[in-house]
């Protein structure tokens, strides 16, 4: 069955919709990331405009994020004052991110931006979860005692020290602020919640326990992606409610069901599958501009 | 824009007054569409238009005329194109060089009682910016490329059709044929032009629109992003946290 987006002007087959939502949202919910890395992509290959796949998609990454939050409210696994202090940062990154996006909308590179956005993090981030999760496994098989590293770095040198109880740290807030930041400017850019940076950025930059982590890493996403929303929609016209609301229904179900099979798991396992998957979308969209393109021209809707 | 189109139906209006002058003929042509409106809704996956027309004779027509031909030309709202082009650098492609076109229709179609090359004179295509070639044009001849670019991704899109579509045309008086709409069509009005064509020549020229609309929630959906797009970004994430709630609440009961 067809559906005509409204903002997107186009047709496409709601199931196809409801389908992807639904297998992104699985994802979302297991690995504490708002999905958007693989909707995104995912999106473009349908034939989406890239400017409304990503301010659509974090309109739906709020609804999937909201979904997956409650959940770890009850189990109090959210560290909210951290939650703050990440989403002071985010707002600010978000609202950059918006001017960047526009200015190379109208100077014809955001696409490059996108794709060369996710071919840097996905890469980045992929190979040092790959690395870590591979290391975390074998010592877990050689069942040696976990290093229990208690690492005193630069970070614990900076001022601005707070206490963060739930996370059980005592750490200056400019870190949390630079990583929300960075987010933000991810999220506005590539229309991701930027889980897959904030978590492990979280792990290893900021010491967090596991646990913790992607309770806060999503209540955090869930305002800077709203906030995102709001921009986009006032600034850019692109939010498509149609076409978000499709994926939010298939993506509210997949968080609920991925956040269950999560528990389940342990986290050396969540992480190398993330790994191999952030390493996988960024090998093909790294492709897609290196290999020459089928088509060199592009028709644009013209940059005034 | 509605001005532009006014001068352009006066002038092909004179136009088509000398030309069937000079031809000397006393046939007009006289078309009728099923339906002068396509509604986008939200289940729109493009639309057949039926158009039919007639000739109109004062005289019986000598036996030593020509041959007659109908030609109906079809152009939707012309819009702004940028056309770039992707060059290697480095190792990466990335867009380079762009080039804005002069003319490009959206959507572009010709339905024929043969290939125009064979029913019309190049001046007579020329004039009248019949057919891909005239119909979209770039400002430098040097752009070539560009102006191929713009016709090939349309005709992949659907939006130019790359065949002439037949029109049936029964005693040299009735014909008929089927506009398909597609389902990437934009907004606006779509200029159907149905010419009358003996000896390779235009003689007479009729021109219908029609409008291509946005209707029901679509428009409605479509008015409050573009109007009130603070509300509608509101009524967005309205929609995206109750549904995340519902979700939550859902599977709470049903899993405990």
């Amino acid at each position: 069955m067809q559906i005509y987006l409204p903002i997107a002007e186009m047709s496409v087959n709601i199931f196809l919709l409801i389908g992807l939502g639904g297998l992104v949202g699985i994802l979302s919910g297991m690995f504490g990331v708002g999905g958007g890395f693989l909707m995104t992509p995912l999106l473009f290959f349908i034939g989406i405009p890239p400017a409304v796949a990503v301010a659509t998609e974090a309109n739906q990454i709020v609804a999937s994020s909201f979904s997956g939050v409650l959940a770890h409210v009850k189990k109090r696994t959210v560290d909210f004052k951290m939650g703050t202090v990440l989403l002071l940062g985010g707002l600010l990154g978000a609202a950059a991110g918006v001017q960047v996006f526009k200015y190379l909308k109208e100077i014809g590179q955001v696409d490059l931006l996108i794709t060369l956005s996710y071919v840097v993090f996905l890469g980045m981030i992929g190979s040092l979860m790959f690395i870590e999760s591979l290391g975390a496994i074998r010592r877990s098989k050689r069942s040696a005692p976990p290093k229990k590293i208690k690492r005193h770095t630069w970070i614990h040198g900076l001022p601005l020290k707070m206490r963060f109880r739930t996370s059980n740290l005592y750490i200056s807030a400019i870190p949390p602020f630079v990583v929300g930041a960075l987010v933000g400017i991810l999220a506005a850019i590539m229309g991701v919640g930027g889980g897959f940076i904030m978590v492990p950025a979280m792990i290893y930059v900021l010491g967090m326990p596991t646990k913790v982590v992607i309770g806060t890493s999503l209540f955090q996403i869930i305002f800077v992606t709203a906030f995102t929303t709001m921009m986009h929609a006032t600034q850019n016209y692109t939010v498509d409610a149609v076409l978000a609301l499709l994926l939010l229904i298939g993506g509210v179900i997949g968080a609920q069901i991925g956040t269950r099979i999560g528990v389940k798991m342990k986290a050396e396992q969540l992480r190398i599958l993330l790994a191999i998957m952030v390493l996988g979308v960024c090998l093909k969209l790294g492709l897609d501009l290196v290999l020459t393109p089928s088509e060199l021209f592009s028709i644009g809707t013209g940059g005034h | 824009m509605a001005r532009g189109g006014t001068d352009m139906r006066i002038i092909f209006l004179i136009i088509s007054l000398i030309s069937s002058t000079v031809a000397g003929a006393q046939e007009t042509v006289v078309s009728e569409l099923s339906q002068d409106g396509v509604s986008i809704t939200a289940t729109f996956d493009g639309s057949e238009i039926f158009l039919f027309g007639a000739i109109k004779r004062e005289a019986p027509v000598n036996a030593a005329a020509g041959q007659l031909d109908v030609i109906i030309e079809v152009s939707g709202p012309p819009t702004e194109t940028l056309v770039r082009q992707k060059e290697r650098k480095v190792i990466i492609w990335v867009n380079a060089a762009s080039v804005e076109m002069d003319r490009a229709p959206s959507y572009y179609s010709i339905a024929a009682t043969g290939p125009l090359e064979e029913l019309v004179t190049e001046s007579e295509r020329s004039l009248r910016n019949l057919g891909l070639d005239y119909a979209v044009r770039v400002a430098n001849p040097e752009d070539e490329d560009f102006r191929e670019a713009v016709i090939r991704i349309h005709q992949r899109n659907g939006t130019y059709t790359t065949e002439v579509t037949p029109v049936k045309l029964t005693e040299e008086t009735l014909f008929t044929t089927k506009l398909a709409m597609p389902v990437n069509v934009v907004e606006g009005e779509y200029t159907v032009k149905t010419m009358l064509v003996r000896d390779q020549r235009v003689i007479s020229t009729s021109t219908s629109t029609i409008t291509v609309r946005k209707t029901g929630a679509e428009k409605w959906l479509y008015d409050l992003a573009h109007e009130q797009a603070f509300i509608y970004g509101l009524l967005s994430l309205a929609v995206a946290l109750l549904a995340g709630w519902t979700a939550s609440e859902i599977f709470r009961r049903v899993r405990g």
